[in-house]
């Protein structure tokens, strides 16, 4: 009822093509915006800003990033974190090294220098594929951290080999304050979303997806492989890029290399699992599920009794319980929670009258 | 007639819990404790809060601060960085009403991520023992305490004791010494004051990285074993000390010739590599021991009473134990001086930095504390935010800690430069102006 799609035609090739065609979509996600940039920053707190809304951001932008490279284009990745790396210590030097350099200039330029490292470590991607792509990009993890490490430079020759963040100031105005570095996460995160969105709807992004269905295939069609996978390695890189820099300058406010370790990439490969491979909405889910749940069950268990559970025990039987959601979920719904979400719009178009 | 009666006894039973609460609100200062008890570094951590938390009860045992009860409540941060951020934005509020005193994540990594909000929240980031160096400097860092002993110091103390060992600083000269860190910040804080030590006098020093957590160091240990150094410093945090030994052992690497540094000097470092540990030297800034008053008070008053928060009870008295005891005397003193100026009553973030920045230890008030030898005299100020400084040298037995050398202190004078100047460029690419420590009161 709700719901409903009847009576909504389109007159023009651009209303054919528009990224929402329901108008129901439309008003959501207007809601959704304004609820996001105007009534989260009225209403939330620090600890939310700071803990809970800022990481949620930047790892669904992780998350969207290893998606267009494995959710779309098919190609397996373990070096999302390395990727993330370049770009925050690439924005960081930009900004320190080319001073009056704007911070989001910076950001960008970070992103560029991921896509090119990122386009290095797809190269092997021509020749190999699956499962042993993954040992290419694990190269990625482990170059990346090492070079970063090993060359003092990168990090401003920081005796600990850390990089804190600069004056978060665009156009004059400051964003250092807990609602400051919230809204200038979420305006590059939803700029880089609606980028995203567009991507995999575009030329490239169909050759993608027919490169992850048939490579060959694909070839035969015509598609450029070389390309197509080699763009999708910069795009990826790209978008992680921007999410390593956010994650260091907007959340911590400092990171060392091993602040991106392979757990970091394992991190974002199960979000993409979770959230659904091959879905712009799933990155949110699954960042969502990742980021949320733990804290969760964390606040629940503070809310015990003190002595009623030994603090330590308490602490691994939260981490049994996520990893039992996570096995839960995934029988449930081994497509990942957009196909779950799917679900529940094609019911509500339906409701209340099954016909 | 039952819906009065039932009305009554409601309102009366709200009173009631409303009297309890009110009995309840007495003035109470909170201490938020990052603490991680579960991951490779458990053992640092149980050890060090169980000693912070039993101290904290054993204070208020005795009647708080002046009649100011502390409390505290845990966060699990599995020494990971993320969660020492939530958990410290989830906790810098207080508590019912408590403010928080300070922080004391006992994590570098934590540390680093929360510094600029520490400044911005004007609460205190209290290091002990570790720590970002150039933060000694107060003028350029407010809200940051590495106190007893930063890492510069640390390893300056370190070298006076081998120079004194070789016969005189300068007959270090030609000595070859390794140092081996744990790949984090922690571990990789104290590799250019290491190079400039050797350049002064001469010894020639060699960084050899071990990836967190540390439980593979067979090529390292090859690699020293090529090198055949005089001294070997291990810079080791949690599972990679007790691996460090073990693998020193079988590559045939003598034990009497590793110094471990302060993350590596507590039983739980030496204890699991057995037999290999054995001869292992290591520094600290307060033995082991339950012998002193005040860990004799805590046992009788908190331990015996059976609220110690230690799961193995045999762990009483530990070198990490203590340091939290020790932690635990630091904090409250820092609560009791700023009580002195702003009135007896629970005190803001920043009133609390004021007491820490005038914390002055000497003989009298340790002894008055019952810490004697347990903490060393200790006294603060704006430009300086270490305070002590000096370091005693340890011997492992096979079974215990005994101590082997009288205090040896870093050459403070040399390291400050360097600390000013790295303070400098932190403010410099910051944006920070450093207050005038002369006009601080």
């Amino acid at each position: 009822m709700l719901y409903n799609e009847a009576g909504q035609f389109s007159t023009s090739y651009a209303g054919e093509r528009r990224l929402f065609r329901l108008r129901q979509d439309r008003y959501a996600l207007a809601l959704l915006l304004a609820f996001a940039f105007v009534a989260v920053p009225l209403v939330g707190n620090d600890y939310w800003f700071s803990a809970i809304l800022i990481p949620f951001l930047v790892l669904s932008l992780a998350g969207l990033g290893l998606n267009l490279l494995t959710g779309y284009a098919g190609q397996l990745s373990l070096g999302s974190a390395a990727f993330m790396a370049v770009g925050a210590f690439a924005a960081y030097n930009f900004g320190l090294r080319l001073p009056g350099l704007p911070l989001l200039a910076s950001l960008f330029l970070g992103g560029v220098t991921a896509a090119l490292v990122a386009v290095v470590f797809g190269l092997p991607s021509l020749r190999i594929k699956g499962f042993y792509l993954i040992v290419s990009t694990l190269a990625a993890q482990f170059f990346v951290s090492w070079a970063l490490t090993k060359f003092g430079w990168f990090s401003n020759d920081n005796a600990s080999g850390v990089i804190s963040a600069p004056p978060l100031t665009i156009f004059g105005a400051d964003f250092s304050t807990p609602v400051g570095r919230y809204l200038l996460t979420l305006g590059v995160v939803a700029a880089l979303f609606w980028l995203g969105k567009n991507l995999v709807r575009s030329e490239l992004g169909r050759n993608w997806m027919a490169v992850r269905d048939m490579d060959t295939a694909a070839s035969v069609i015509g598609i450029p492989l070389l390309k197509t996978k080699l763009l999708a390695f910069a795009l990826s890189g790209f978008f992680l890029g921007i999410a390593g820099s956010l994650w260091a300058f907007t959340y911590l406010g400092t990171v060392e290399p091993h602040g991106f370790d392979l757990n970091r990439s394992f991190q974002v490969l199960f979000i993409i699992i979770l959230g659904g491979l091959g879905s712009i909405l799933g990155n949110f889910l699954g960042a969502a599920f990742m980021v949320l749940f733990p804290l969760l069950l964390s606040n629940l268990a503070g809310l015990l009794p003190v002595g009623l559970v030994d603090p330590a025990q308490l602490e691994n039987l939260q981490k049994f319980i996520f990893g039992a959601l996570i096995i839960v979920f995934l029988i449930q719904e081994p497509e990942g929670l957009a196909r779950l979400w799917q679900r529940c719009r094609e019911r509500a178009r339906l409701w209340p009258l099954r016909y | 007639m039952f819906k009065p009666t039932f009305a009554r006894r409601l309102v009366l039973a709200l009173s009631l819990s409303a009297a309890a609460f009110a009995a309840q609100a007495e003035p109470e200062q909170y201490f938020p404790l990052q603490s991680y008890r579960v991951g490779p570094y458990a053992a640092g951590g149980t050890g060090f809060f169980g000693g912070f938390i039993d101290y904290l009860q054993y204070v208020n045992a005795n009647g708080g601060v002046n009649g100011v009860k502390l409390t505290w409540s845990e966060c699990e941060t599995e020494y990971v960085v993320e969660k020492g951020v939530e958990c410290y934005e989830r906790l810098k509020k207080g508590l019912n009403g408590a403010p928080a005193a300070a922080t004391n994540p006992l994590s570098v990594g934590i540390a680093y991520a929360t510094l600029d909000r520490s400044t911005a929240d004007k609460l205190p980031l209290i290091t002990i023992n570790h720590g970002r160096t150039d933060s000694t400097d107060g003028s350029v860092f407010p809200y940051a305490f590495p106190l007893q002993l930063n890492p510069y110091s640390e390893v300056s103390a370190i070298v006076n004791y081998i120079g004194k060992q070789a016969g005189g600083l300068d007959k270090l000269k030609g000595q070859k010494i390794v140092t081996l860190y744990h790949g984090s910040p922690y571990g990789k804080e104290t590799i250019p004051v290491l190079d400039l030590l050797a350049k002064k006098y001469g010894f020639t020093v060699e960084h050899v990285e071990v990836p967190h957590p540390g439980n593979e160091q067979q090529s390292q240990w090859l690699s020293i074993r090529r090198d055949k150094p005089d001294w070997v410093i291990l810079r080791g945090w949690g599972v990679m000390n007790p691996v460090a030994l073990k693998t020193a052992q079988k590559v045939g690497f003598p034990a009497n010739r590793i110094i471990g540094n302060i993350w590596s000097n507590s039983e739980d470092d030496a204890a699991p590599a057995g037999a290999a540990a054995k001869g292992f030297i290591s520094i600290t800034t307060h033995p082991s021991g339950t012998q002193f008053p005040v860990l004799q008070g805590i046992k009788k008053t908190v331990v015996d009473a059976g609220k110690g928060n230690l799961a193995d009870p045999k762990r009483f008295g530990s070198v990490y134990y203590n340091l939290g005891v020790v932690n635990g005397i630091l904090n409250v003193e820092a609560v009791r001086i700023a009580q002195e100026k702003f009135g007896k009553k629970p005190l803001t973030g920043e009133q609390v930095r004021w007491g820490f920045e005038n914390l002055k230890l000497d003989d009298a008030r340790l002894k008055a504390l019952g810490a004697v030898g347990l903490v060393q005299p200790l006294k603060l100020s704006c430009a300086d935010h270490e305070g002590g400084g000096a370091v005693r040298f340890q011997q492992w037995d096979g079974q215990k800690w005994s101590v082997i050398s009288d205090w040896v202190q870093a050459d403070r004078a040399l390291l400050r430069p360097i600390i000013e100047e790295s303070a400098r460029k932190y403010a410099k690419e910051k944006g920070i102006t450093p207050r005038d420590c002369a006009k601080e009161g």
